[in-house]
């Protein structure tokens, strides 16, 4: 049995501590928006926050993150018929195509915008690049981080 | 009730509660020999287009095609729409689970119709022509970038046009009008004379009570107000918050995970498992020994993996288990050498390429080469199955819901009517989704355990070492050039032809050209992969004549012009790629810009790629695409296939290898098979020409002049000639 907390929800789930993340919460927990990619942390589809950063939930023993904060795809979403700036911006810069990548691109741009609000080029491409999108929406989702930042900046201001 | 048309088979009629409904079959081709098989019979068809409207007055549009990412769902739905003069404002599209579905009388009424219930017409069109149809089994894949050009304009914009003169017949009669007098807008029907004006669904019952038009008139493309406008695609909203569901989000009550592992000499069988410490582990319900695979079925995914590994699997042993790499390519130069100077097939011969090249002030020769490619989608393959009952239900992504229906039939010895496919979306298909053996593997896995949901997923290992792979490939070329350096002989000879088959034919004006292909089969099986052959030979073709150029002395651009004479059309992508790509203007030292042209599916591309070269390393800093599709019906959905052709075409060029050893694939996950990410993902951008009509594809043709672009722009830069891909293994 290991406690888990999950978008603020705490629960204890009857899995082996050293099950990864990503299928306690695909299977145990029921939410399948956290992707299986690749099973080896080098896609970044299984993208999830610990603590608000983002870490590889497929190579992530659940026993490690008991009683740590986890937040998933489906944490990140306001409400039912809302999206939060990050997800607004995917929208508005048609950013998914096959779109099984996209949860994972966008809680790494979620943590990536909390911790530098106006990221450069560079800033985008090491906090991007461990998560790959097989339909090459690279450029949009360049895109979107921007006019994400510059929509938090007018929020602020 | 309903009518052959030239384009097609035209149903209509009005569902209880006063819905209108027409639908369009249309006849099927495609180009999978494989697949052929579901679509031999006389008078096979499938329903492709269906559209209707209900008593509120929206217009929804039922789509066959799979949504795999390229939009398919809002163009189809556009081109609906524009002809039927539809709201867009108020209109829906639903997917259909799969269409032999549409001629099935039982489901016709499930899901067609949804809350209504069967009207009579539908019933007595069953039983005539839809009968032939559900006996025949249409089939329809998402491929060839076929979407948009054939079910769009031979089933969306008739279904739309006929909807549409119906609506307007009913108008006019209940009016006591000319219908001649009537025009329509925003779903409404207007008769300005008098001042009236009704929504569709005042009308729709007493449409659908009359005949469908033989031929409804298609709109003049210049008074188009929906296509060739850039909308929001459908699909993306349920694409940022995780709530999409593709085949390995499905849920089942009870369902148990199967992780699997097949023989890694491929096509190999299983010879013999000791499952005595699997069997034992925590959560494992079953091992299951197939012919080909053996699978672990637990509780939890997890634990079916962790007891995968504790199998002792041996697979027999055959001659294949010795191939490699290697040896694949020394048969290929075998094969070629053994067909001399005249062997093989012919896909083209024109002039006497033996008298030109003897002839020719100078001959040049060159020898290309490109590997076996992955497809890798994101979501690896799987598939949920659940036999319970006498039938069989399958949850997955798949671009050929049909033809893996019928598959999955016949491996399990059930009748198709008893095979129930649930199609959803995809986690990229490229092409893999084409197949159908993950479907019927996930079938024969359910069958063992009948009463269980049994959700198989391949973990990305097996995914990318059970593919169906792009071929790896050979390309001898020769030509001879005159004084002046224009060609006069163009003799290409190359291993293996599948399809499309035009994609070894040149666009260039040379007067002798022979063109032909060597078969040689290997133990890999091979699929479609984005783009198909046009995936190598762009590659080669543009090689080979940029090559000419630097014999010629000549700018590759314009080299390329001058051989486009009487094709204005690909001469005005070539300038404007040109232009866009700043070609001819100075660049720092160790840079470059190549350029490619290639025709695929319709539409024309041209790339221009600017590369640095530095300390061994190559960057690709900017690509320059521009294409004609004829009409761009979702324009920035185009933009957005261009750039993930670009980049999926870039990913294979720069590191893509599948390599043989001991008759399996060596690479097994993403450290191995390497991908263009955010930090080596050049600038794109992307400009259409519309040349008028609809008939180029978006999904493939952005893929295959980008490996030449690069490699032409890497001579540009350094003088090395790069003939054999990957760029990163080859520089």
């Amino acid at each position: 049995m290991v406690q888990i907390t999950v978008n603020g929800v705490s629960q204890t789930v009857d899995v082996d501590e050293n099950t990864p993340l990503l299928w306690v919460i695909r299977e145990n927990l029921g939410m399948t928006g956290t992707k299986f990619g690749c099973g080896a942390s080098l896609c970044g589809a299984c993208t999830v926050h610990l603590d608000g950063q983002p870490i590889r939930s497929c190579v992530t023993p659940v026993g490690d993150v008991s009683g740590q904060d986890i937040t998933t795809i489906e944490g990140v979403t306001p409400g039912p018929d809302q999206l939060s700036v990050v997800q607004q911006a995917w929208v508005d810069e048609q950013v998914p195509q096959c779109g099984y990548c996209q949860s994972g691109q966008i809680m790494a741009a979620t943590a990536l915008l909390r911790d530098v609000p106006n990221p450069t080029d560079a800033d985008i491409d090491a906090a991007m690049s461990g998560n790959i999108c097989r339909c090459g929406a690279y450029g949009r989702i360049r895109r979107a981080i921007k006019s994400a930042a510059q929509t938090m900046q007018n929020q602020n201001a | 009730m309903g009518k052959w048309t030239r384009r097609g088979f035209i149903t209509a009629g009005v569902a209880a509660g006063g819905a209108l409904l027409v639908g369009v079959a249309i006849r099927p081709g495609h180009r999978v020999p494989g697949l052929k098989k579901h679509v031999e019979g006389d008078g096979e068809t499938l329903v492709n287009a269906w559209v209707k409207v209900d008593r509120d007055n929206k217009v929804t549009a039922i789509i066959p095609q799979s949504e795999m990412g390229q939009g398919v769902m809002t163009a189809l739905g556009m081109m609906l729409a524009e002809e039927m003069d539809a709201d867009w404002s108020h209109f829906d599209m639903e997917q259909a689970p799969a269409i032999a579905d549409y001629a099935n009388p039982h489901i016709i009424r499930e899901f067609l119709i949804d809350d209504y219930s069967a009207p009579g017409f539908v019933e007595e069109t069953l039983s005539g022509a839809f009968l032939t149809l559900a006996k025949s089994m249409g089939f329809q894949i998402t491929g060839g970038s076929f979407s948009v050009r054939g079910t769009g304009t031979l089933g969306m914009q008739v279904a739309g046009a006929a909807a549409r003169e119906m609506i307007m017949d009913a108008a006019a009669k209940e009016w006591g009008v000319d219908t001649a007098s009537l025009r329509t807008e925003n779903s409404k029907v207007f008769h300005d004379a008098s001042g009236r004006s009704a929504p569709y669904a005042d009308f729709a019952e007493a449409a659908g009570a009359n005949k469908p038009p033989a031929h409804p008139k298609l709109k003049d493309p210049k008074t188009y107000r929906l296509i060739g406008t850039s909308q929001k695609r459908v699909d993306i909203p349920a694409k940022v918050n995780g709530i999409a569901t593709f085949g390995i989000d499905t849920k089942l009550p009870g369902m148990k995970y199967a992780a699997v592992s097949a023989p890694s000499t491929l096509g190999n069988k299983v010879a013999s498992v000791n499952d005595s410490v699997a069997r034992t582990m925590p959560g494992v319900q079953r091992v299951i020994v197939l012919d080909n695979v053996v699978a672990v079925v637990a509780d939890g995914y997890w634990q079916a993996k962790q007891a995968l590994a504790a199998l002792d699997i041996k697979a027999e042993i055959t001659d294949a288990d010795s191939l490699d790499s290697a040896g694949i390519f020394a048969q290929y130069r075998k094969d070629l050498d053994a067909a001399g100077d005249r062997g093989g097939d012919t896909d083209r011969s024109q002039g006497d390429v033996d008298d030109a090249l003897n002839k020719a002030s100078s001959r040049f020769e060159a020898e290309y080469q490109v590997p076996f490619l992955a497809h890798a989608t994101m979501e690896p393959l799987n598939a949920t199955a659940w036999v319970r009952d006498g039938k069989c239900e399958i949850w997955s992504g798949t671009q050929n819901p049909l033809g893996s229906r019928n598959n999955v039939a016949e491996t399990i010895g059930f009748d198709a009517d008893d095979v129930i496919m649930h199609n959803v979306f995809l986690g990229g298909g490229f092409g893999r989704r084409a197949y159908p053996d993950f479907t019927d593997m996930a079938a024969r896995l359910a069958v063992e355990m009948p009463g269980t949901p049994i959700k198989m997923i391949w973990s990305r290992e097996e995914d990318m070492q059970q593919d169906f792979y792009r071929p790896s490939a050979i390309s001898r070329f020769r030509a001879a050039l005159n004084d002046d350096g224009t060609p006069t002989a163009w003799d290409n000879v190359f291993v293996h032809k599948h399809d499309p088959s035009e994609a070894s034919l040149i666009p260039y004006a040379i007067d002798n050209q022979l063109i032909r292909s060597v078969e040689s089969p290997t133990h890999i099986r091979f699929g479609p992969w984005r783009s198909v052959d046009h995936s190598q030979h762009g590659f080669f073709i543009e090689s080979f004549v940029d090559e000419l150029a630097a014999k010629a002395g000549a700018d590759p651009y314009e080299y390329r012009k001058k051989l486009l004479s009487g094709q204005p059309q690909m001469v005005a992508v070539l300038d404007a790629a040109a232009r866009l790509g700043d070609w001819g203007t100075a660049l720092p030292a160790g840079h470059g810009r190549g350029i490619a042209l290639v025709k695929a599916f319709g539409t024309i591309v041209a790339q221009v790629a600017e590369v640095a070269v530095e300390d061994g390393m190559v960057t690709v800093k900017k690509v320059a695409c521009v294409a004609d599709p004829g009409t761009a019906v979702n324009p920035d959905s185009f933009v957005a296939q261009m750039e993930s052709g670009i980049i999926y075409g870039l990913t294979a060029a720069m590191y893509g290898n599948i390599t043989v050893r001991d008759g399996g694939i060596e690479q097994s996950n993403f450290h191995d098979y390497e991908m263009i990410r955010m930090d080596t993902a050049p600038e794109i951008s992307v400009e259409i020409i519309n040349s008028g009509g609809i008939h180029g594809g978006a999904g493939e043709p952005g893929t295959p002049p980008i490996a030449p672009a690069v490699t032409n722009a890497i001579f540009a830069a350094t003088g090395n000639r790069i003939r054999t891909l990957p760029i990163a293994e080859n520089l």
